[in-house]
């Protein structure tokens, strides 16, 4: 195991100043950690995401189950779900989002400090899933918020789940601190709030964000405009 | 370090200052430096379980349940200290005793007040 290249997921940034990660890899098999703010700042908070305590369909209770002690999702830093999104970074939509729901759940994220994440569960948080031909039911919750990991599932397991959060980490630990590769909530221009859609006589108003939402364009129809 | 047995308290102190200040400096400096803060009107919200608050949060409270504080202090902690008082009573001094006499006046005056109006009444 000695031998063998550290993994790209252990060391995500290239080393700061002429040092490899092989030779950082090196060091730390001498007992010498070099790290970096960057790095830091990214482990401690992919090691720490409080996610925000709300269900909305079956998913749910698997979300629930991955927090019990079976599967433990305190082994990943992340069992302290909070009643409140003001002291949450995570916010699992875990379930069914109906058109009456999705303006309480655009508003919870809106309410939610940065940096602030969104794990959509299951294939109703994803697409509306076995819903998505009926009427009441939003079609995917990325048409309103940001979503950083999908979990797909009908509901995902508590494994799946986990499996996610990991994902999260990793996403979470490769973030850069400056420069225009910066995360989100360090980008000064980047927007933090979302618009809340309103319960219409139909549907949303509006039915998506525009500028977050980019429905796939249909060949055939796109062929028949030329 | 001062030989006074309870010095270390000063310690505990200045620690339990320095900790909580050296917090909040380290996230001022993050916020300074990196992290831009970004409110705004739907951020800021009032937080009523995403649903948005109706209403005047300024509501009135009815007023008319001082009865319920008078008549409670009068029937249940007035109790509580009797109890005590009984047991005690052969031996308590004249200071005690007066004071024990002036908290049962001042409960027993509450008593007449509202039988007096009738509060006691079921109705």
């Amino acid at each position: 195991m000695s031998d063998a290249p550290p993994s790209p997921g252990h060391t995500p940034f290239p080393a700061a100043g002429n040092i490899s990660d092989a030779e950082r890899e090196d060091l730390r098999r001498h007992g010498i950690l070099l790290t970096s703010l960057e790095e830091l700042y990214g482990w401690g908070r992919s090691n720490s995401i409080w996610p925000l305590q709300f269900g909305l369909a079956c998913c749910a209770i698997e979300m629930i189950a991955a927090a019990t002690a079976r599967f433990d999702i305190a082994r990943f830093g992340a069992e302290i779900f909070r009643p409140s999104p003001r002291q949450a970074d995570l916010m699992i939509v875990s379930g069914t989002v109906t058109k009456k729901m999705a303006p309480q759940v655009v508003r919870l994220w809106n309410q939610m400090p940065e940096p602030k994440y969104c794990i959509a569960m299951g294939a109703c948080a994803i697409s509306g899933g076995p819903f998505k031909q009926g009427y009441n039911v939003l079609k995917g919750i990325d048409r309103f918020i940001p979503v950083d990991i999908y979990i797909p599932g009908c509901p995902p397991r508590p494994e799946a789940l986990l499996h996610g959060l990991t994902q999260l980490q990793e996403k979470i630990r490769a973030e850069r601190v400056s420069g225009p590769q910066a995360a989100r909530h360090l980008q000064p221009d980047a927007a933090s709030e979302f618009p809340v859609p309103d319960y219409g006589a139909h549907d949303l108003q509006p039915p998506s964000n525009p500028t977050l939402f980019k429905p796939p364009v249909n060949p055939r129809s796109e062929g028949l405009k030329d | 370090m001062s030989d006074h047995p309870h010095a270390f308290l000063a310690l505990f102190l200045g620690v339990a200052l320095a900790f909580p200040l050296l917090m909040l400096a380290v996230a001022w400096l993050w916020v300074r430096f990196f992290q831009p803060a970004k409110p705004g009107p739907r951020k800021n919200a009032t937080y009523e379980c995403g649903l948005e608050s109706s209403g005047d949060p300024w509501i009135q409270f009815k007023a008319h349940y001082y009865l319920y504080a008078i008549l409670f202090l009068i029937f249940d902690v007035e109790v509580l200290f009797l109890l005590p008082f009984a047991v005690a009573f052969t031996g308590l001094p004249t200071g005690a005793m007066l004071t024990m006499l002036v908290f049962i006046l001042l409960l027993t005056e509450g008593l007449v007040w509202a039988w007096a109006r009738g509060h006691l009444e079921w109705k």
